[in-house]
């Protein structure tokens, strides 16, 4: 192994486990099955991510504290998720209410699955 | 560490900020949404997948540049260089050729949130495939002729975030449908 210990990687490897797991990113929803399309979208991109970060931009080998510079700004996002999704996600709280969002929650339980900007109100354009 | 290369990441770090929070948001509101699924069912799962191949492909030749480069080979490096900006150039096409059919087809970023969020988030990421290509083509001039090869690493590293972000937005803005 070489001083900085990233010499002796096969990038090419890398990339062709990146694009096996592109391949079932791609192919998991059209099983049909939630868990299965969750894992398969943002487990396997969080597998990639990594990959990408470990193998190409060599974060293992550079100075600990640069993990710890990026996992901080990733705690203080996970803080504004936790400090702001309670408002965010919820339709009415102790004082306040989202009249619009309850009127689509209400329209989208009754059955009104219409997309707006479809013509004529017809189902979504896929393209 | 170099200098350099320290002052990139903090970049990176602030971009994690940026990007994160905006995923986040875009995370809230789509679980808060159910109606989100029928907007989001509308954006080309194939042209985002092509463009994550592209980026994919465009972070292996940057990732070999910066190899040629620490063995000294500035042409080598450069020509790797100009590979991944070749792959930049297409996933800027190919956003510009989806982009223009979603807004023939009446999704505009005042179509509604979901729509908003798409275009912010996708366009923030294009612009930095945009500064990234153009640093990256300086970088390469200057590596064919054997100078600053250390530059070499800076914009890869760059390059791999922008490819690390991308690989979020995917299944976020293509597959979660």
């Amino acid at each position: 192994m070489s001083a900085d210990g990233h010499h002796d990687i096969n990038y090419v490897r890398v990339y062709l486990i990146l694009l096996a797991l592109l391949f079932v990113s791609i192919i998991g929803p059209e099983i049909g099955i939630q868990a299965v399309t969750l894992f398969t979208a943002f487990g396997v991109a969080l597998i990639k991510a990594y990959l990408v970060v470990k193998n190409f931009m060599h974060i293992n080998v550079s100075p600990r504290y640069v993990t710890y510079l990026c996992a901080t700004t990733l705690v203080f996002m996970l803080l504004f998720f936790a400090g702001t999704a309670p408002d965010v996600m919820n339709a009415t709280g102790d004082n306040w209410r989202k009249p619009l969002w309850e009127a689509d929650a209400a329209a989208w339980a009754a059955g009104d699955h219409s997309d707006p900007r479809a013509p004529d109100g017809a189902a979504p354009a896929h393209h | 560490m170099p200098t350099g290369l320290l002052a990139v990441w903090w970049v990176i770090a602030s971009e994690i900020v940026i990007f994160g929070g905006l995923l986040a948001s875009y995370i809230m509101h789509r679980l808060a949404h159910d109606a989100w699924q029928i907007q989001s069912a509308n954006t080309n799962t194939t042209i985002g997948a092509f463009n994550t191949f592209v980026l994919l492909t465009s972070s292996l030749t940057a990732v070999l540049g910066h190899q040629a480069a620490e063995k000294g080979n500035g042409k080598k490096a450069a020509r790797f260089l100009v590979f991944t900006f070749i792959g930049a150039i297409t996933f800027t096409c190919v956003k510009a050729y989806e982009w223009s059919t979603e807004i023939a087809h009446g999704y505009t970023i005042t179509s509604n949130t979901f729509w908003s969020f798409y275009y912010t988030a996708a366009g923030l990421h294009a612009l930095h495939v945009i500064a990234g290509a153009i640093i990256m083509l300086f970088v390469a001039r200057k590596a064919a002729k054997n100078i600053d090869l250390h530059h070499v690493e800076l914009i890869g590293v760059y390059w791999h975030f922008v490819d690390v972000v991308w690989i979020f937005l995917f299944p976020l803005l293509y597959i979660a449908k």
